[in-house]
């Protein structure tokens, strides 16, 4: 399993995607810190832009590449090799390359110009993230044959995290302000990877006075150490779960 | 060898293969023949478990192969169409195959290596290679491993015809050390001299399953070709009663 990664990872670092990838987060995340003086508000304006970038990049870039190697898929199961270790392969390989790529674009200069617990979190985030939606991208290719149908699928689901899911939960707030759902959306929020770390990193950057009554609940929510680790444990599952059961239809898979 | 029994495989609305039993053994060099969609690249999928049955039960040496991924270090496979990671070079797949059959280096089987001249293309990327170097790659690395069973699904597509005369030459060598041999193909004059018997497939059923002498003797034709054409008439006109003259003309 150790060698298949090996040469997935070899594999996927040499395309051209991942270098443009991790060289175009490198020049934002550069020029962003250089504009703006003060670290805080460069992580703020990072943050947009990452947690619109990491996700569109690995769920798309995860699922072309699953469905460009179908046929070495069949070559790997053809050969004496156990279907869970080439699917779970296929997603450390991904998921390490991505993370490199974030950490080589992103990481360093934040490193560099934020050493903070919020520059830390928002390192950790953005691995998350990738990891999260290499899982997505994974469930979406297992279960759906055509490439083009599978690419739409991928693309729509990040259109759901990133906008489509804001809308809704926007919809919600309006429709049932009469009521105290404070709570309901925290729960809510759990829901979407992405508003959960940008929640976690708002919160720390002291921005969530902003948010009003619902950003005070969220702060008696997630700014405690246990909301932390649940928020954290809830990424892990957004991690785990899609991967967990995209690893079980696959071993039942037709190639 | 391989025993299959009673396997049934279906597609959404299509019935890829509908309750096939046969069985192989050592020595043999079976011919899976058949027209387009008849089920055969499926038959080889599923006993190399690509495929997984909704019925019926694979054993390789008496042992069922579902759940079962070892017994596949004993099979050589050459898939109809190889693609590989476009920007992996050849020397990279091979050393990466070669480590996950955990063969040591010496007793690698490096005859087509060499007669394909592939040590000259080490260094090539898999994605700028042209579809027979690519049959030729796969082709190496279905017989590197000295493996008791080989399964060739098209070995000859689109390799030139010095290469597919070598593929031949050594499939036949590879018969010869007693070992199952299993190739489909469309192209029934290089089956000649090679195949020892013949499974014909249609609509996911097997017509006919038998030694190539028996077939023989039966139709009392020499070449292959004519003996599938007139095994078919004969057998539809003992069905249904076919006009032979149509049948031929499909084949032919």
């Amino acid at each position: 399993m150790k060698k298949m990664i090996k040469y997935i990872v070899a594999d996927i670092l040499q395309s051209r995607i991942m270098i443009a990838y991790t060289i175009i987060l490198l020049v934002i995340s550069f020029s962003v810190f250089a504009i703006e003086d003060n670290p805080a508000k460069g992580i703020l304006s990072l943050l947009n832009i990452i947690l619109f970038i990491v996700p569109l990049v690995s769920i798309i870039f995860s699922t072309i590449y699953i469905y460009n190697s179908s046929e070495f898929i069949e070559l790997l199961v053809s050969q004496p090799l156990q279907r869970n270790a080439i699917w779970l392969s296929m997603f450390a390989g991904l998921s390490l390359s991505l993370s490199l790529a974030f950490l080589l674009g992103s990481g360093i200069v934040i490193l560099v110009y934020a050493w903070s617990a919020t520059g830390f979190i928002m390192l950790a985030s953005g691995i998350l993230l990738s990891n999260v939606f290499v899982a997505v991208s994974l469930l979406a290719s297992v279960r759906i044959r055509d490439k083009a149908r599978g690419i739409g699928a991928a693309i729509m689901l990040w259109l759901y995290f990133a906008m489509l899911f804001d809308t809704l939960v926007l919809f919600l707030l309006l429709q049932f302000s009469d009521y105290p759902i404070e709570n309901s959306v925290v729960a809510l929020t759990a829901l979407n990877p992405i508003d959960l770390s940008r929640v976690l990193i708002l919160l720390r950057i002291d921005v969530s006075a902003m948010m009003g009554y619902t950003g005070a609940i969220f702060r008696d929510f997630f700014g405690s150490t246990s909301g932390m680790l649940i928020a954290l444990a809830m990424m892990l599952t957004w991690i785990g779960l899609p991967a967990y059961i995209s690893t079980a239809r696959f071993r039942s898979k037709d190639l | 060898m391989i025993s299959v029994k009673n396997i049934s495989k279906r597609f959404g609305k299509f019935q890829a293969l509908d309750d096939i039993s046969f069985q192989c053994e050592r020595g043999q060099c079976i011919a899976l023949i058949g027209s387009n969609g008849s089920g055969k690249t499926t038959i080889i999928k599923t006993i190399l478990g690509m495929v997984i049955p909704d019925k019926g039960i694979i054993e390789f040496e008496g042992k069922s192969i579902a759940n079962d991924w070892t017994y596949r270090n004993d099979i050589g496979y050459m898939p109809q169409i190889g693609r590989y990671p476009e920007n992996m070079t050849i020397g990279q797949v091979l050393d990466m195959i070669s480590d996950i059959r955990k063969i040591p280096e010496k007793s690698l089987d490096q005859e087509l290596y060499e007669a394909f001249r592939i040590g000259n293309l080490l260094n090539k990327k898999m994605g700028t290679l042209s579809g027979g170097t690519r049959q030729k790659v796969s082709a190496c690395l279905a017989f590197m491993f000295n493996s008791k069973v080989l399964i060739l699904d098209e070995p000859s597509a689109g390799l030139d015809p010095i290469s597919s005369e070598i593929l031949r030459d050594k499939i036949l060598s590879e018969k010869k050390k007693n070992k199952l041999v299993i190739i489909t193909s469309h192209i029934l004059s290089e089956l000649d001299d090679l195949v020892t018997n013949i499974i014909y497939v249609q609509d996911g059923n097997i017509r006919f399953h038998e030694s190539i002498h028996a077939l023989q003797r039966e139709t009392g034709e020499e070449k292959l070709s004519r003996v599938i054409t007139s095994m078919l008439r004969q057998e539809d006109a003992k069905q249904n009663g076919v006009q032979p003259k149509a049948l031929k003309d499909q084949w032919l």
